[in-house]
């Protein structure tokens, strides 16, 4: 089980370097989705026994990761009739080195930090930490909305690797709570953008810059 | 007792949605107010209906953010009502369910004793306030939703990860992990003190966002400026109340677990930089209602000021969480009058808001006293306590940059403020109709006369209940 947990982990990282490096929104929208439904199996696979709220959490997790929102963003893009992210503030290969220096810095950082607990447990923080930088960079050198928020779902996908170690501290209705508060914010986003293509013709967020000092 | 104070709200948001009469919707607000406002005090007035469950209870810093908040609520909804009236122009149905669900969550963060549980609940303040933010429908206001909705995700997705590294800490020696506010406390001292640091500093990082701490605070001034003032007043004295108490709780398990200088040394840092960005901001600030935003930016610096000095500031921090949201209700609202009655929220084109709005303009002149601390009102008190406090635990380089940083407030709100309020109506606006009405003036009045109240007598019971959360954040209790 730890190898093909360790096989899992190897491709969501894999994932994060390949979100950062395709210019087509479309398919980065599919490797986030694929990338939230993976994660989701993880679970499933890190415990002998599985009872029924561990499986419910992870079936909810992958609809909504997997499906659902990936489909919110699809329509988006649909409606703002764009493909690509054009003009990113740093090129693409250029952030695809980034994200490869940021997961050996999060490689480097488990091994320094005290890690306590089960074996898998060294290669879920890197993991988790890599996925939370790679979110960063995504949100920090993408201008288009739909971009942006492609960066925080990948920031969201790290910080859920994480919580697979906390499995006790955390019941499930504090576990649906999250989901339902991530698919909220990419509803609410979801709008926000429509309502940006809307009013600026465009999801450049450089545009937004009416209001300053 | 946690449910009715969570749930009638959320349930009247739901209502608020049915409801087909624009008209008549508002007025849902007012009973729901009443009716909460009634049932805290109910439940401060019998501890016994305290304690729900282990993951709800209202301890004595909860009981002042929801008392804050339910108070803060009631006085906006009048308002509310009669800014829905003149703003009949659009629909109100998703803002009066917002405002609605806004108070069931908020209430949720106050009795969670759960940080997974309290996380949630702040997220989804965020979630339902974005809408109150946009209900412009104006190029700016989307603007203003898009950072809000970005930067305040972003910053909450990091209190997570600082929450789930707390969960963490606690995985030692074989134990399994827990994010109960209680075990946590009580476990504190085997905490591992690595990820313990790590998750103070996501988590003040990320609920420093919510409550717009600078550097975090940039989309502080857009919201703020671009939202209807009752959201801004909702935002500055609700949500970072709420936000600010979940820094709270993380300091407290600091403390307990022996890192509390380290704790200390951030939050004095972001405090003091807090509220020496907001008032090098103020200087010179046209809009009056960003100056209100740079205004809660201070503040909030002052909370975490007063929280990282410790001891004997942490009954006047506490306090100046109250103190601090009825002032900012009575700037806020205040202020929206004036912005209405001269179409314009600029000082180029605002100047004798006293004469041409007697009561609004002089309220937002004595709600500027306030703010900045003048006597003999609240904040006065609070804002002295926690100087007094710097000194007394001997922090006098803290102690003197926080009195020079105020001095810099003040000059520089006050000449937005005496602007706004002073000199000559501009000869082109006399004939304008807008007048004050007795749904968008009593509300100001109300928060005026309790920011006064609080300046001149605490009754004993909140001294007593203030003392118990003072306390409870030394872990004395």
């Amino acid at each position: 089980m730890i190898n093909l947990l360790d096989a899992l982990l190897v491709i969501v990282l894999a994932m994060n370097l390949f979100a950062l490096g395709t210019s087509r929104i479309q398919s980065v929208i599919r490797i986030v989705a694929t990338q939230g439904a993976l994660i989701g199996i993880i679970p499933l696979l890190m415990h002998d026994q599985l009872t029924i709220p561990s499986v419910l959490a992870s079936l909810a997790a992958i609809i909504l990761k997997g499906i659902v929102i990936p489909a919110i963003m699809v329509r988006a893009l649909r409606d703002a009739q764009i493909k690509r992210e054009i003009e990113p503030l740093i090129g693409f290969l250029p952030s695809i080195l980034l994200g490869a220096a940021a997961t050996a810095f999060s490689l480097l950082l488990t091994n320094h930090l005290a890690v306590t607990t089960q074996a898998a447990s060294s290669l879920i923080i890197s993991t988790s930490i890599a996925s939370v930088l790679t979110g960063f960079i995504i949100l920090t050198t993408r201008v288009k909305a739909i971009s942006q928020v492609l960066g925080y779902l990948v920031l969201e996908n790290g910080i859920y690797i994480f919580s697979l170690l906390l499995v006790e501290a955390i019941p499930l209705v504090v576990e649906m709570g999250m989901l339902l508060d991530l698919f909220v914010t990419i509803f609410v986003i979801s709008i926000i953008t429509n309502q940006i293509n809307q009013a600026f013709s465009s999801m450049d967020t450089r545009r937004l810059s009416s209001l300053k000092e | 007792m946690a449910y009715p104070l969570i749930l009638v709200p959320l349930f009247i948001a739901l209502l608020a949605m049915a409801f087909p009469s624009d008209r008549y919707r508002p007025l849902l607000l007012l009973p729901l107010a009443v009716v909460h406002l009634a049932l805290v005090i109910y439940v401060l007035a019998n501890p016994a209906l305290a304690t729900v469950s282990e993951t709800l209870v209202l301890d004595p810093m909860g009981k002042i953010v929801l008392l804050t908040v339910s108070i803060l609520f009631l006085f906006c909804s009048f308002y509310a009502v009669g800014y829905l009236r003149i703003r009949s122009d659009r629909s109100n149905r998703i803002f009066v369910a917002c405002l609605a669900a806004f108070l069931g969550l908020i209430s949720l963060v106050t009795w969670s004793h759960h940080l997974g549980l309290m996380w949630v609940a702040i997220e989804g303040t965020t979630l339902v306030t974005a809408p109150l933010i946009y209900f412009n429908h104006s190029k700016l206001s989307i603007e203003a939703t898009w950072k809000y909705l970005l930067v305040g995700s972003v910053g909450i997705a990091m209190a997570l990860l600082g929450t789930f590294f707390l969960a963490y800490s606690s995985m030692q020696d074989g134990m399994t992990a827990s994010l109960s506010l209680v075990e946590l406390t009580a476990r504190a001292p085997l905490l591992s003190k690595p990820w313990l640091r790590a998750s103070f500093i996501l988590l003040l990082i990320g609920y420093g966002t919510k409550m717009g701490l600078a550097p975090m605070h940039t989309w502080k001034p857009d919201a703020y400026g671009e939202a209807p003032v009752v959201v801004g007043a909702i935002l500055a004295g609700g949500v970072t109340s709420g936000a600010f108490l979940a820094l709270s709780r993380s300091y407290q398990i600091c403390a307990a677990s022996g890192e509390g200088a380290f704790a200390s040394r951030l939050l004095t840092f972001m405090g003091l930089f807090s509220i020496a960005v907001a008032g090098l901001f103020m200087i010179g600030q046209r809009d009056f209602k960003r100056m209100l935003a740079y205004s809660s930016v201070e503040h909030m610096g002052i909370l975490a000021l007063g929280l990282g000095i410790g001891g004997p500031a942490l009954f006047a921090t506490v306090l100046h969480i109250l103190t601090n949201s009825m002032t900012k209700g009575t700037l806020f609202l205040s202020a929206g009058n004036i912005h209405r009655a001269y179409s314009s929220k600029l000082t180029d084109r605002v100047s004798g808001a006293i004469r041409r709005l007697p009561l609004s303009g002089s309220l937002f002149l004595a709600g500027f006293l306030a703010i900045t601390g003048s006597p003999p009102f609240g904040p006065f008190i609070s804002e002295f306590g926690i100087l007094n406090g710097a000194f007394a635990s001997g922090r006098y380089l803290s102690a003197g940059l926080f009195l020079f940083f105020l001095l810099v407030v003040f000059i520089g709100m006050g000449r937005t403020v005496l602007k706004v309020t002073q000199g000559e109506v501009p000869q082109d606006l006399a004939g304008t109709p807008w007048k004050e009405s007795f749904l968008t003036v009593a509300p100001v009045l109300a928060f005026m006369a309790l920011v006064l109240l609080l300046g001149l007598y605490i009754p004993p019971p909140l001294r007593d209940l203030i003392s118990s959360a003072a306390a409870m954040l030394e872990n004395r209790i």
